[in-house]
């Protein structure tokens, strides 16, 4: 697919057989890259009905690399950049709006830090839906004086018109309950349609499968509401 | 959580990497974050590599807090055990 400026980024799409009318979804990968994990999220969502399509955000440092070696060579030249991020994702939604299947409808949904880039892109980009999963430092503050350059979303979120659904384990710190709950203070502020669930003995990462962190109930319960809230916002 | 700290250190040193082979390493990185392998929700991970390699260029460890601890102890007391002249 194309991406920022242009370029040619690779990405990985899978999608119902049927030739019926949908909605699409953009998954944007967590930290530790575009991993098997990932693409099995990309293969539920067409599973459960959608086009659903993940660029690899970390094609441009490490074309062909293995995705844990491509996400440290991201990681220490300071990850990926905002611009770049809205940039691929712009073009991930425009592919998937050309698809001869689309509605016209398209969501973003992203795990980790994906959760907040996925909130960076509903500020920025038009889509129908966001989902963010335990996304840090869409509000709070950044470690200093590192290499990786992140910033808080605090600034853009009044551009955030989409609906969102926030999903989130209580006993994460990035992001700490006392911010998910900012976080949805603002949204209130700004009119921005959403909704949040918050998980008991879950904290980061309780989707990640293949990662000690997971738990099953909470795991099962963000995906009916994934699928109950895209049926919502990418159906029709 | 992510905690997105990174730390850097610039390395003059050899790696056994992939295949087996020692390279030369020139950059450490080091954060406490998600592990890719080991069974722990973080881990204090050291990439040793040569960016001008390739991003396979890589030696990757990932340790537990209390054994990245342990190591930090017998580092410095590997450095302390030898002659002050020669690891000035």
């Amino acid at each position: 697919m194309r991406g920022h400026g242009g370029d040619e980024v690779e990405a990985y799409i899978a999608r119902p057989t049927e030739d019926t009318a949908r909605g699409g979804v953009v998954v944007v990968h967590h930290m530790p890259g575009f991993d098997r994990a990932t693409k099995e999220i990309v293969r539920r969502f067409a599973e459960l009905g959608y086009d659903a399509l993940c660029p690899n955000l970390h094609w441009r440092e490490a074309p062909g690399a293995a995705p844990d070696d491509a996400a440290a060579a991201v990681r220490a030249r300071g990850g990926v950049p905002d611009e770049r991020l809205i940039g691929d994702v712009a073009g991930a939604v425009a592919y998937l709006r050309s698809l001869p299947t689309s509605n016209g409808k398209v969501g973003v949904i992203g795990y980790c830090s994906g959760g907040r880039q996925a909130v960076l892109a509903g500020c920025n980009l038009d889509v129908d839906a966001v989902v963010d999963c335990y996304g840090a430092f869409v509000v709070g503050t950044p470690p200093e004086g590192m290499p990786m350059r992140v910033t808080n979303l605090v600034d853009q979120l009044p551009n955030l018109r989409a609906p969102v659904l926030g999903l989130f384990g209580n006993d994460d710190s990035h992001p700490s309950p006392e911010q998910v709950t900012e976080l949805g203070e603002i949204l209130i502020a700004n009119g921005t349609p959403h909704e949040f669930h918050r998980y008991d003995d879950a904290g980061h990462a309780f989707f990640a499968v293949d990662r000690p962190s997971y738990r099953v109930a909470a795991a099962n319960d963000g995906w009916e509401r994934i699928a109950a809230f895209y049926e919502r916002h990418l159906g029709g | 959580m992510c905690t997105y700290a990174t730390v850097k250190t610039a390395i003059d040193g050899s790696a056994k990497g992939p295949d087996g082979r020692w390279f030369h390493i020139t950059d450490g990185t080091v954060y406490f974050d998600h592990p890719v392998h080991a069974m722990a929700e973080h881990t204090l991970n050291i990439d040793f590599g040569d960016p001008a390699k390739g991003p396979a260029a890589r030696v990757a460890v990932e340790l537990t807090a209390a054994s990245a601890q342990g190591l930090l102890a017998a580092i410095q007391a590997a450095l302390e055990s030898a002659p002050a002249e020669l690891t000035a």
